[in-house]
């Protein structure tokens, strides 16, 4: 909000006061801040997106085709690789060097952090979307009772 | 048409009161507007008196809500929507409360009972301050009711009530099975299938859960305290009296605010897994920056009641604090956050009502700030044209909330009655350092909230930018700065008097302290091992120097109680309060740059990245039994077991040192998620030593049906002797000898059964001896072979036949397979010197306590006075 402060020393140059002074300085540091902040930002890509730019970091969004998951925590609890897909169908294999998030399956969108590297998407976090979990779950619910598998019963 | 079980009593109660609520504080806001805008005396009183009744009937009707909803939840009436949706049978007695905050609902409700609250304290205390600051709140509070009504306008959703059923939501028309089948409408009796409610959040399923809602609540909601002082100051013209009151609302806010964000902090610490109790989470952040601000505010604000400075600011920080939680509100209640954050909220639909909400707040201290009918006309204009363009171009809501603080900024500088000083402020006095310490928290501030709202801007631009790689290195680098200022500036400011302080004065008393503080941060950089290097040499010194920051704060202000005040703790509140602010900072540094990972892991990573600073290869598996080695512990996992109180279930990780016999057991556990969403969520377990924490949680439980499934290997049959030795995939192991009906822990058989048992030791290659038994039983004219399994080894052991009695040939069956597997994957740090992060906050509460009452008792002192005078 730097141009909010200009008000006070555009308006009465002549009493520049050391405290204005520090103040210009400060938000200076903090446009600085913000700038070199920008310059880290990334974009939310598709699988085509993003391997064209090998070795930037982005954000992929994407889901797990069924069946490619490869997990096996007790040889190596930081190793998981799957195939991803996106919205366009293209894919690629991923390696998580994590566990598996709980779940990963059912997710029906996968928010990937990390790069391309080589033929495979090397990634450093995933961020799990399921509809059931978060915004619509009035309306998961409601499918679920479409088919009504729990209350049929009880 | 009626439906049997159904009860609708306690939903057309609390819908009464709802709409009570909203009448109520709509006369309340009316009533004290008119007595603050009354000059005479009598006429005043009438409109205060209307005033107060209406907030009276305000009050009754939140309590009256909180019951209605309360019976609801508690009774299990599922038949409503807020209940199906946050709590079920199953829950504990303790979370019912909690139920009521996972909602957006629930915490409005909560938002305004402590409005009431403060609100009675204000009519209590607040004398000629009540009228003008009272109809800010209670307008503040018609906003909020707004927002419970759920009524329909024109078409329009008003609101989000609690206590709509869920039938009236058009919930059941996809399932045929509530269908009454000859006239296709819901069955009368539908309620005799809905038995049971949706759940709560398995996340919220946990003690802090009960209580950091309603405190940092209480935080929100008091910002509203000093922002409608200073909107009074405004409007009265009287911009000298409200700030002497507005000092201890403000201390309150910070403190009350700064308990509940700490509260939060501690129940990630507890209950998620971010490895952490901070993660700079755009929903930490969103109410970490109007505690910053209020900070700011609040020393603007002493600095102003000591020295006439900095009025302009302290107006500007108190509007943004509030301003600020209710943006903050708007960002996590809006659906907004979802790419970025983990807290999850739901969007009811409400997104235009908050942002109106929002950016009304906005435009009323400029509104209130301007001095002419014209500049009044102008803002007015402003807004509703804004607005208009807002509804067809999204752009322009940042347009108008831009415009809004802008225009307040323009019209106090405009304001030629607003008392401001000329004269520069002197390099020596307090005024001018704390002032800069202001404008460092309410920089620090902006960052935060700018790079939180990316999302938000990436909607209303259109664009498509995604936080770097690492936002939370970004913050700790930017931020570690202020931690260096901010601290040095807390250790300095107080040896300054206001005005101006001789020189020399000022160099003998600081002299001690800072030599104090040196060696100490000295002797931390020798012996203290910190040695992050992560992000490079640059912020391992800023890291040091940060440690040296706090310490000097800690140090210079324990010997200004001595010094400054001689000893004399009643007004050593402000003294006490940065002590523990320094504390928290010391907590901060050491326990982030100190936290190692104990589950480090080099299985199956190649030479060349071994040592890699960035691996994230922070999972450990451990298979039931088997002692792993992880660091300076051996760890085992023992078992697990179910509470079927609390429906979790919990793994017993035992900790054994390998020097020394330190010995402990932590409980991490999972709990099953409710229903709607799958799976399971992992809570930590930590064990508290003095001077550190060992934490850990499950990051993987093995999913025995599927790796059942998966299960393709069969026994491999051997003929053996007694005395053999076999090998097999990891080790070998020795048939010793055959026990006939062998009675143990594991069998009991006697005389009159046939069993055999064959006693097989197994040695692995790491040289860990386990025992099997395998045994054959003759029962009822058939053989049974029943096997033993290693489970730490995989390994399934069939004693499958007598091959041949005379020459002692025996048969056995070898099967390796995963499937036996019984294992957990875990991380596992050590948080050292966390408690001083902890104590530090208690300690600044006590400080602020101590000041507020300092500055009440004062207060009372000066109002007796006078009334004697």
């Amino acid at each position: 909000m730097p141009s909010l402060f200009l008000n006070y020393i555009c308006g009465k140059p002549a009493t520049m006061k050391k405290t204005h002074i520090i103040l210009l300085v400060l938000i200076a540091a903090a446009i600085a801040v913000l700038i070199s902040f920008m310059g880290d930002v990334t974009t939310y890509d598709t699988v085509t997106s993003a391997k064209e730019k090998p070795g930037k970091f982005v954000h992929l969004i994407a889901k797990v085709e069924k069946n490619s998951l490869d997990y096996d925590p007790v040889k190596d609890p930081n190793y998981l690789s799957f195939t991803a897909v996106d919205s366009i169908g293209n894919s690629i294999k991923v390696v998580y060097r994590n566990t598996k998030p709980t779940d990963m399956e059912k997710s029906e969108r996968l928010v990937l952090k990390g790069r391309v590297e080589g033929n495979h998407f090397e990634c450093r976090d995933i961020l799990l979307k399921c509809p059931s979990k978060y915004k619509d779950d009035m309306n998961a619910a409601k499918k679920d009772l479409g088919t009504a598998v729990n209350y049929e019963t009880k | 048409m009626e439906f049997i079980g159904e009860h609708l009593l306690p939903g057309q109660i609390g819908q009464f009161f709802a709409i009570l609520f909203l009448v109520a504080s709509l006369v309340a806001t009316v009533a004290f507007y008119k007595a603050a805008n009354t000059l005479e005396t009598q006429e005043k009183n009438g409109w205060i008196r209307i005033g107060r009744i209406s907030f009276l009937l305000e009050t009754l009707s939140v309590i009256a809500i909180f019951a209605s909803l309360y019976y609801i939840i508690s009774n299990h009436l599922f038949e409503y929507k807020y209940a199906w949706q946050h709590s079920s049978r199953a829950l504990q007695v303790e979370y019912l409360l909690s139920c009521f905050w996972e909602g957006q609902e629930g915490s409005f409700m909560l938002w305004s009972f402590w409005h009431c609250l403060l609100g009675w304290i204000l009519i209590w205390r607040a004398k000629n301050w009540e009228a003008p600051v009272m109809s800010i709140v209670s307008f503040a509070q018609f906003c909020l009711a707004t927002m419970l009504v759920g009524l329909y306008f024109w078409g329009a959703k008003v609101g989000s009530s609690p206590f709509v059923l869920l039938r009236q939501e058009g919930f059941f028309d996809a399932a045929p099975v509530f269908k009454d089948v000859a006239t296709g409408e819901l069955r009368k009796d539908y309620l005799t299938l809905w038995k049971d409610g949706n759940g709560l959040n398995a996340l919220l399923q946990n003690y802090w859960m009960v209580i950091h809602p309603p405190v940092l609540f209480l935080g929100f909601a008091s910002t509203i305290v000093p922002f409608a002082y200073a909107i009074a100051g405004l409007w009265k013209k009287d911009h000298k009296g409200w700030t002497k009151p507005a000092i201890s609302w403000a201390a309150f806010s910070t403190g009350i605010l700064g308990v509940g964000i700490m509260m939060g902090a501690a129940w990630a610490y507890e209950s998620l897994t971010f490895g952490g109790y901070w993660a700079w989470d755009p929903v930490e952040n969103a109410s970490l920056v109007p505690w910053l601000v209020m900070v700011a505010g609040l020393h603007t604000n002493l600095i102003f009641r000591s020295s006439g400075y900095s009025l302009k600011s302290t107006y500007t920080f108190y509007i943004l604090a509030f301003l600020l939680i209710l943006y903050s509100t708007f960002l996590t209640r809006s659906g907004v956050l979802g790419d970025t954050s983990v807290h999850a909220f739901t969007d009811l639909g409400m997104n235009v009502q908050l942002y109106l909400f929002l950016n009304l707040f906005f435009w009323i201290p400029p509104f209130i700030a301007a001095t002419s009918k014209n500049h009044k006309l102008i803002v007015v204009a402003l807004f509703i044209g804004l607005n208009v363009l807002a509804h067809f171009y999204g752009v322009f809501t940042l347009v108008s909330t831009i415009l809004a603080l802008v225009a307040l900024f323009w019209l106090l500088n405009q304001d030629k009655n607003l008392p401001t000083i000329v004269k520069e402020e002197n390099t020596y006095s307090r005024e001018f350092w704390m002032f800069i310490g202001a404008l460092i928290f309410f920089l620090s501030a902006s960052v935060i909230i700018v790079i939180t709202s990316l999302p938000v801007l990436n909607k209303l631009l259109n664009t498509n930018w995604a936080v770097g790689e690492d936002p939370e290195g970004f913050h700790n680098q930017v931020q570690i700065f202020v931690a260096i200022i901010i601290g040095t500036l807390t250790a300095i400011t107080q040896y300054f008097k206001y005005k101006d302080t001789p020189k020399p004065f000022f160099l003998r008393r600081i002299a001690g302290p800072t030599l104090i503080a040196v060696l100490a941060s000295i002797a931390v950089a020798i012996w203290g091992g910190i040695e992050y290097d992560k992000k490079g040499v640059g912020f391992l010194i800023a890291i040091h120097l940060g440690v040296f920051a706090a310490i000097y704060a800690v140090v210079a202000n324990a010997s200004y109680i001595q010094l400054g005040l001689k000893g004399k703790l009643k007004m050593a509140g402000a003294s006490v309060a940065h002590i523990g602010f320094g504390l928290f900072l010391l907590g901060i540094l050491i326990s982030s740059s100190k936290k190692s990972v104990l589950s480090y892991n080099t299985t199956g990573m190649s030479p060349l990245k071994i040592g890699d600073k960035e691996s994230p290869l922070e999972n450990l598996t451990l298979v039931k039994g088997l002692a792993t080695d992880m660091g300076k512990y051996m760890v085992t996992y023992v078992k697990d077991t179910l509470n079927p109180k609390d429906r979790k279930r919990y793994y017993e990780i035992n900790f054994k040192s390998k020097k020394g016999d330190e010995k402990f057991n932590l409980y991490p556990d999972i709990i099953e998620n409710n229903k709607g969403a799958e799976g399971v969520t992992p809570n930590p377990s930590a064990k508290h030593y003095w001077d550190r924490d060992i934490f850990t949680y499950l990051t993987f439980l093995g999913d025995p049906e599927k790796i059942k499934a998966a299960d393709t290997s069969t026994f491999r049959n051997t003929n053996v002797r007694i005395g053999d030795t076999l090998f097999y995939s990891k080790g070998v192991m020795i048939v010793n000898n055959v026990t006939v009906n062998p009675s143990n822990t594991k069998y009991q058989f006697s005389q009159n059964d046939t069993a055999i048992a064959l006693n097989i030791t197994v040695i692995s290659k790491e040289g860990n001896r386990f025992e099997a038994q395998p045994l054959l039983q003759v029962k009822n004219g058939s053989i049974y072979s029943i096997p033993d399994t290693v489970m730490a080894q995989s390994l399934i052991l069939q004693f499958s036949q007598v091959k041949d009695q005379t020459k002692g040939l025996l048969q056995i069956g070898v099967k390796e397979s995963s499937s036996v597997l019984d294992f957990v994957t875990l991380k596992a740090y050590e948080f050292p010197f966390i408690n001083v992060l902890w104590l530090g906050v208690l300690v600044m509460v006590v400080g602020i306590v101590m000041s507020i009452v300092q500055r009440v008792k004062q207060m009372r002192r000066i109002g007796s006075d006078s009334r004697v005078g």
